[in-house]
């Protein structure tokens, strides 16, 4: 089990699973593991862990709430 | 001379910074063509995935992005929300804003001063949203802000330029680009801003939630030139009491 954006989530091995299962576009997001963000070259090299703690954030329109 | 906004070094020929919540996809990119406006503000948030479409995919490439750290409580929240924006690669600006009061929305100006030292040190253009304070507002600059962005009134409240007589005193006493966020409603007050001295106008609710929203940007971006130009031409003196005639008291046809 990992926390990805704040829900409990199935497990996956890679972080490029994750991204690929989901289709998440990699060129307009970022991705933090346990507080730590990771450079998009490096996406293809991370392993997801049981109980990661996995942010994926991009832009989008707007300012305060 | 051309007449250009500096934010540490960087150079813009608009002073009509354009939010970019409120708008559906289609309309953001009219707002920014008839604004004529050369930055932006985007929030960052929890991504779904899916493919989805994206706000980048309507914001021509040569405009410059100015995230925001909306839905930071506290310093700490803001830099961690610059740094994620920053990884995205569009670049080192970021617009400040802590914000614990969730009636009115105000900056916590204390907690903006503590971000501003950290990402300003990181190498960020660092534009915070701020209270117009002058003990803080020369705080910010000495903690290397790139301007100051005091509020007009609270955050999309439409209701102009409330806090006017303090944002004149940032303007006439911090020698650095005062831009004036947040509450501007109208092209009208947006034109005021600018003829005090404003450096620029940063606007969202205004336009997103016109009428037409590619017809009010364009409203915006005449009424912000007209206010700069007016500011660089000089306004004339106001007197208090009593008047000044415009021809001679003399000469009258009178018996």
């Amino acid at each position: 089990m990992i926390i990805l954006n704040g829900q409990e989530s199935e497990n996956y091995s890679t972080l490029s699973e994750l991204l690929d299962k989901n289709g998440y576009r990699r060129e307009i997001i970022v991705v933090e593991i346990n507080g730590v963000i990771i450079r998009k070259d490096d996406y293809d090299m991370i392993d997801i862990k049981d109980g990661d703690i996995i942010e994926i954030v991009h832009f989008m329109g707007g300012g305060s709430r | 001379m051309e007449d250009k906004l500096i934010l540490n070094g960087h150079e813009f020929t608009s002073r009509f910074i354009l939010g970019s919540g409120k708008y559906s996809l289609e309309l953001i990119k009219a707002a920014v063509k008839n604004a004529g406006a050369q930055i932006i503000t985007l929030a960052l948030r929890r991504a779904q995935g899916g493919a989805e479409e994206n706000i980048l995919d309507y914001i021509p490439k040569d405009v410059t992005l100015l995230p925001n750290t909306s839905g930071a409580r506290n310093a700490e929240e803001a830099v961690r929300i610059a740094r994620l924006a920053r990884e995205t690669g569009c670049g080192n600006f970021i617009k400040i804003e802590a914000i614990r009061d969730t009636k009115y929305l105000l900056p916590d100006n204390y907690e903006t001063l503590k971000a501003t030292e950290i990402l300003a040190n990181e190498g960020f253009v660092v534009m915070p949203y701020m209270y117009p304070d002058l003990n803080v507002a020369r705080d910010l600059k000495n903690a290397g802000a790139a301007c100051l962005m005091p509020l007009g009134s609270p955050i999309g409240s439409n209701k102009g330029l409330c806090t006017k007589e303090f944002i004149q005193i940032l303007i006439d006493e911090v020698d650095m680009p005062v831009i004036v966020d947040a509450g501007i409603g109208r092209p009208s007050q947006a034109c005021e801003a600018m003829e005090m001295g404003a450096a620029a106008v940063m606007a969202n609710t205004a336009i997103a939630t016109a009428g037409d929203v590619a017809a009010m940007a364009a409203a915006f971006r005449k009424a912000i030139e007209a206010g700069r130009e007016a500011y660089l031409a000089g306004v004339g003196d106001v007197i208090e009491n009593g008047s000044r005639a415009s021809s001679p008291l003399t000469g009258f046809l009178r018996n």
